[in-house]
């Protein structure tokens, strides 16, 4: 029992920080000398590196918004499950948790998906950077992680 | 210790003079403007000295991707000088308030050649030391919606339902406790969550006798 509670929240942590380094991290498109992500995109050229902020459009405002909405959300579901966990009654489930868990999947796919629609083309050799990789990666992780919290039951 | 003392004052008074002696110029960073309208570009200053009768503003222009810069206002001597040969003739005026530290000037009519760089230089004799401050303008046929304002607007609407319900559960909670709320039972017998309801009660009656005769 101890065995999967640790697991679990493991699992937990391990999103939580998936989708920190994804939200933060300047690697959404890398290509050449030039990668850009949410909030910078940046130039590396002899002199140096110069970055300017984000374009102004409104979809990179709502994918920052989701970022950041999902790793507030699964930021409080780990708040709930510790709560949870001292205040539940026996046999009960972590309904609370698991809602939190998988709206945070929710919006972490929605910030992807608006991102993979409506990223600027036209850049020779831009390929998708590890933050990109990152954010698709722990979109199942939170599902399933949320599907897990609604099946766990609090045994004493 | 007399020695510490007159040091400490030397320090001072050396201290303090140069602070008064620094004049902080604040204008905006970056301004945006449509095609065709009016925009104020403000301009003041912190000094520690009072606002003298010398005090000066000047305004000076860099157009996007020039090198220099050329002069399109001066305050001096109580009176404004706009510019009347170069690119805002007819097109700048001052709009400010000396005498309360403000230096701000107005563009009329603006037109995407005037994108570009405005810097303004305040002076306060004897406090005429200090670093001019620039704003950028920029001239839009349509203005873009500012950086974060859409990302903080989702983020702040979706967190203030989050709060919207946990808020609306927890009373609606504290009022059917309280019995304040009350899903009150009809007569019929409908299962309620109140507690007597406002059911009617009958005075009881003892129920009818009807009198037979004994038949022997």
């Amino acid at each position: 029992m101890l065995l999967i509670l640790l697991a679990v929240l493991i699992l937990h942590l391990i999103i939580l920080v998936l989708l920190f380094v994804s939200t933060i991290a300047n690697a959404w498109t890398v290509g050449g000398t030039k990668n850009t992500d949410l909030w910078y995109s940046c130039l590396t050229t002899k002199g140096g590196y110069h970055c300017s902020s984000a374009s102004n459009e409104d979809w990179i405002q709502a994918v920052q918004a989701l970022m950041v909405l999902s790793v507030l959300f699964c930021l409080f579901s780990l708040v709930f499950f510790m709560c949870q966990l001292f205040t539940l009654v026996k046999g009960g489930r972590f309904f609370f948790t698991a809602v939190f868990q998988i709206l945070a999947s929710l919006f972490v796919m929605c910030g992807a998906i608006i991102y993979t629609v409506m990223r600027p083309d036209g850049e020779e050799d831009a390929a998708f950077g590890f933050a990109y990789i990152l954010a698709w990666v722990s979109f199942p992780l939170c599902l399933v992680s949320g599907l897990i919290y609604i099946v766990l039951r609090k045994r004493e | 210790m007399l020695t510490i003392l007159a040091l400490a004052s030397v320090i001072l008074l050396g201290i303090v003079p140069q602070q008064s002696e620094a004049i902080v110029i604040y204008t905006g960073w970056e301004r945006h403007a449509l095609v065709g309208s009016d925009i104020r570009l403000s301009c003041s200053f912190f000094s520690w000295r009072w606002t003298s009768d010398d005090v000066t503003f000047s305004w000076s222009y860099r157009p996007d991707g020039a090198r220099d810069a050329i002069s399109v206002f001066h305050y001096t001597g109580g009176a404004p000088y706009v510019d009347n040969k170069g690119p805002f003739r007819d097109r700048l005026e001052f709009v400010g308030n000396p005498g309360r530290r403000d230096g701000s000037i107005l563009l009329k009519n603006l037109d995407y050649g005037d994108n570009g760089t405005f810097t303004c230089d305040a002076k306060n004799p004897p406090d005429i030391v200090g670093r001019a401050s620039s704003v950028r303008l920029l001239v839009f046929e349509k203005v873009p919606i500012q950086a974060g304002v859409i990302t903080g607007s989702i983020i702040g609407a979706v967190l203030g339902l989050l709060l919207l319900i946990v808020v609306i559960y927890y009373l609606m909670r504290f009022l059917v406790a309280r019995r304040v709320f009350n899903l009150s039972v009809s007569k019929h017998g409908k299962k309620g969550k109140g507690k007597e309801g406002s059911q009617q009660r009958q005075p009881w009656r003892p129920p009818p006798v009807t009198c037979l005769p004994l038949t022997s």
